[in-house]
């Protein structure tokens, strides 16, 4: 199947700064696809360009075999958006926003609209200036997810949400999923719901892809970190090129290991001696600061 | 109070530009009208003789108020008379601004958090304008004295000034409490000023015809600020009820304060309903819930206009009957119906000027929209860029339409032939249009610098309050829209300078719109 969203390349420049730099992002037709980064990522920039709001000034980028400038209401037919940082009309309530904006897509599904209003504890009365910002957040997540659509855009969804509220949307997603005839692409802080509801994932760096693939994949990539008590000396262990941060205290030993050196360090453990060992693969947080870290070194 | 001191330098510093820029304005225009009028009249009678015909014109004396003297002095102040508002304006939006606004974008939250006194924002506001209008007033005295008018009149002039701007900035204080929104603060504020205004022109042109409607003025303070007659009586009594009021005013905003939540107006919003209805599923539906009720406020306030124009109309007969010099220097100038016309024709000018700021803030609205972020939750859906911003332009070319109308029909009505007056009103239509799309023009090409859109009225009103009196060359004052209008009832009607207007103001719009569909959405 054709992807649901394939950019490649893609630059934009705001003046002399460069949100986007050569971004490359694909997201596969029914999956759910994460978009981590660090604030000022280009996360938003992307979904914009993507929603043909921001031309590109370079690079390509299709949406549902469209192309996002040019096919822009066409396209806006068949997905659903919630941005980042959401304000509605101050005079309209919040039930009003959900019907207009779903009408405006197509139509909404009542019966799922008075369903999940329900269960995010929604009062759709309020006026839009008496909501706090995670109610805002509600208003926006209701009207994206009642619509019949089959792309969603939803960025930092759940920023302002109660850890009650932001169970209740891992639930929603989690049924969509099973469902499986939405795509749904998630730009998100939030490492634990990325973890627990992306299929595949993209991390990006100042414009950049500079991770992307299955979890598993990434984690591949990356250091898994290994306590072990051994019953002899350990020798050689430091000389290995893929062992970090080794920690040796009487018989016990720590350290981290890159993928490819995983072996032969298991190698020199088993010639020591093992008397147990410990191996944690590596957390999203840990992927996601070890990029971060590497950003901020650069911009010592 | 706490923290006031470093607030009002706060306010100074995000005002750095556009307050100084409104005060010089104000404060150096007296000056230029004594020029203009020092070169107009090349002797003493010409200026007795102008004086005279002013100070009877009944559209002259609505919109710059009552001429007592044939000095220059006088002249000048009579001149400026449009003045007081304009400064009173500035007061009330400068006081919203860094009060009910700052509120609403939650600025406000995070300085009362810190050390900063209950009412530190609400005095650092008012204090910052309250010095703007004194140095207003302290440039009016010195370069009216400095020009050689008499310094007790330069003065008292200076100070009416002053407190026609503190006055509004109370009012404003007071709106900044009342509403829940900075913009409906400044629609409370801005009716008061405008009902005030009202108030004075109709009891001023009634006075005029010796009608009975002239204690109108005294319930305005704007017509409080006109019986100082500096130059004439020099009466400073009036400074007293207008000192009063102010303090007055922001001490009942001091109260209201203490009476609220922060975020919250004493005119609360209450639950709406649960579902949308089902007419509101396009654009259009959007917008007329969005600009409705401006638009139907603007239009019941110039219905109000149009009773009190047609109502003091009799008032302008009578002038012509009862001066027989009068009547014969109308009578010259264009038949005995030209005193009538004249009046008729003045009022559009300023009905068109007033409802111009309406066609702007309408036209805004766009701009608005995309940087509340409204506008990106529209435009993910099945919305184009044209339905949404025509959808908004709608209401900037067809409300002045309507509130025109609405002035026209009633005055018409009033003064017993609406045929003429209607045409004279809706004639200007295309002049407002114009505006409309100089402002369409900024949010597309210049989306960062839409808001010199007012700066676009404001040098049309300039054009006409100052152009013809300083002489300035044609092709300045063919720079403002309105000096194309047929002058109706009293000029003859030609359809081909509204032709032109009209395409302009299309090709302007066009132009704005298309740039609008082919830049990035929000900048």
């Amino acid at each position: 199947m054709a992807d649901a969203i394939d950019v490649e390349g893609l630059i934009k420049r705001f003046g002399a700064v460069t949100a986007l730099d050569g971004l490359d992002l694909r997201v596969a037709t029914g999956e759910v696809h994460g978009f981590l980064g660090p604030n000022g990522a280009g996360k938003t920039t992307t979904i914009r360009v993507l929603l043909g709001l921001m031309r590109a000034d370079g690079g390509t980028a299709r949406l549902l075999g469209g192309d996002p400038w040019a096919d822009a209401t066409a396209l806006h037919r068949r997905l659903a958006y919630v941005p980042g940082d959401v304000t509605f009309w101050p005079s309209l309530t919040g039930g009003e926003v959900i019907d207009l904006l779903g009408r405006l897509r197509g139509g909404v599904d009542r019966k799922r609209r008075d369903d999940l209003v329900e269960r995010f504890e929604l009062d759709p009365r309020k006026k839009g200036r008496a909501y706090s910002k995670g109610n805002r957040q509600k208003v926006a997540l209701v009207a994206a997810l009642a619509s019949d659509v089959e792309l969603l855009i939803l960025d930092e969804p759940t920023s302002g949400l109660d850890p009650l509220m932001e169970e209740v949307f891992r639930e929603v997603i989690l049924e969509e999923k099973r469902r499986g005839d939405r795509t749904v692409l998630l730009s998100s802080h939030i490492l634990s719901e990325v973890e627990a509801l992306c299929d595949r994932l993209t991390i990006i760096r100042a414009g950049r892809a500079v991770e992307t693939g299955t979890l598993a994949d990434l984690r591949h990539l990356t250091r898994t970190t290994i306590r072990a008590e051994l019953t002899g000396p350990v020798n050689g262990l430091a000389a290995i090129a893929g062992v970090h941060d080794l920690k040796t205290e009487d018989g016990r030993v720590a350290f981290d290991v890159d993928a490819e050196a995983l072996e032969p360090a298991l190698k020199s453990l088993v010639e020591a001696g093992v008397r147990s060992l410990v191996s944690q693969p590596p957390s999203l947080e840990e992927l996601f600061l070890r990029h971060y870290a590497r950003d901020t070194e650069a911009a010592r | 109070m706490t923290g006031t001191t470093g607030l009002l330098r706060l306010v100074l510093r995000r005002d750095r530009i556009i307050m100084p820029l409104w005060v010089l304005l104000f404060g150096v225009l007296p000056y230029v009208y004594v020029s203009g009028f020092d070169t107009l009249f090349g002797t003493v009678q010409e200026r007795i003789h102008y004086a005279q015909i002013s100070a009877a014109n009944a559209g002259f004396v609505g919109l710059y108020g009552p001429l007592h003297g044939d000095s220059l002095g006088e002249l000048t102040v009579w001149r400026g008379g449009f003045l007081p508002v304009m400064i009173g304006l500035a007061a009330l939006l400068t006081v919203i601004r860094h009060t009910r606004a700052d509120e609403e974008a939650g600025r406000t939250e995070l300085v009362r958090a810190g050390v900063v006194g209950r009412f530190a924002p609400l005095a650092a506001a008012v204090l910052a304008t309250v010095l703007a209008c004194l140095v207003i007033g302290v440039l009016v005295a010195v370069t009216l004295i400095g020009h050689g008018l008499p310094a007790g009149g330069s003065v008292a002039l200076g100070a009416s000034y002053a407190v026609s701007g503190w006055l509004f900035a109370g009012v404003g204080a007071v709106a900044a409490q009342l509403g829940d929104s900075g913009r409906g603060a400044r629609a409370i504020a801005v009716l008061v000023l405008g009902v005030s205004y009202v108030l004075r022109m109709g009891g001023d042109i009634s006075a005029l015809g010796g009608g009975r409607l002239d204690w109108m003025s005294w319930l305005s303070p704007i017509g409080w600020i006109h019986r100082v007659f500096p130059f004439g009586a020099d009466d400073w009594w009036p400074m007293v009820p207008a000192v009063v009021g102010t303090s007055a005013t922001v001490g009942v905003a001091a109260y209201l304060l203490t009476r609220r939540d922060l975020g919250g107006g004493l005119l609360a919003g209450r639950l709406g309903p649960a579902r949308a209805a089902g007419s509101l599923r396009s654009p259009i539906a959007l917008a007329w819930r969005l600009h409705r009720g401006l638009l139907i406020g603007w239009t019941a306030g110039f219905a109000a206009l149009g009773l009190v124009f047609g109502g003091v109309s009799t008032s302008v007969a009578q002038i012509a009957a009862d001066s027989s010099a009068m009547s014969r220097i109308f009578s010259q100038l264009g038949g005995s119906d030209s005193i009538m016309d004249a009046y008729f024709a003045s009022i559009a000018q300023t009905c068109a000027l007033i409802i111009s700021c309406y066609a702007v803030q309408a036209a805004l609205r766009i701009r608005d929209e995309e940087q509340s972020g409204h506008a990106e939750a529209m435009l993910s859906t099945d919305v184009s860029r044209w339905a949404w911003s025509a959808s908004h332009l709608l209401f900037a070319l067809l409300g002045p339409a309507v509130a025109l109308l609405a002035e026209g029909v009633v005055a018409g009505l009033v003064h017993g032939d609406p045929g003429p007056v209607v045409a004279s009103s809706l004639a200007q239509l295309p002049a407002v249009w114009v505006l409309a799309g100089v402002t369409t023009l900024l949010i597309g090409v210049a989306p960062k610098l839409a808001a010199a859109a007012w700066a676009v009225v404001a040098a049309a009103l300039l054009i006409l309050m100052v152009g013809p009196l300083l002489e300035v060359d044609q092709w300045v004052l063919d720079l403002s829209p309105f000096t194309h209008v047929p002058h109706l009832p009293g000029a003859s009607f030609t359809v081909v300078p509204l032709l032109v207007l009209t395409l302009i103001a299309a090709a302007l719009g066009g132009a704005g719109l298309i740039a609008l569909r082919r830049r990035d959405v929000p900048v």
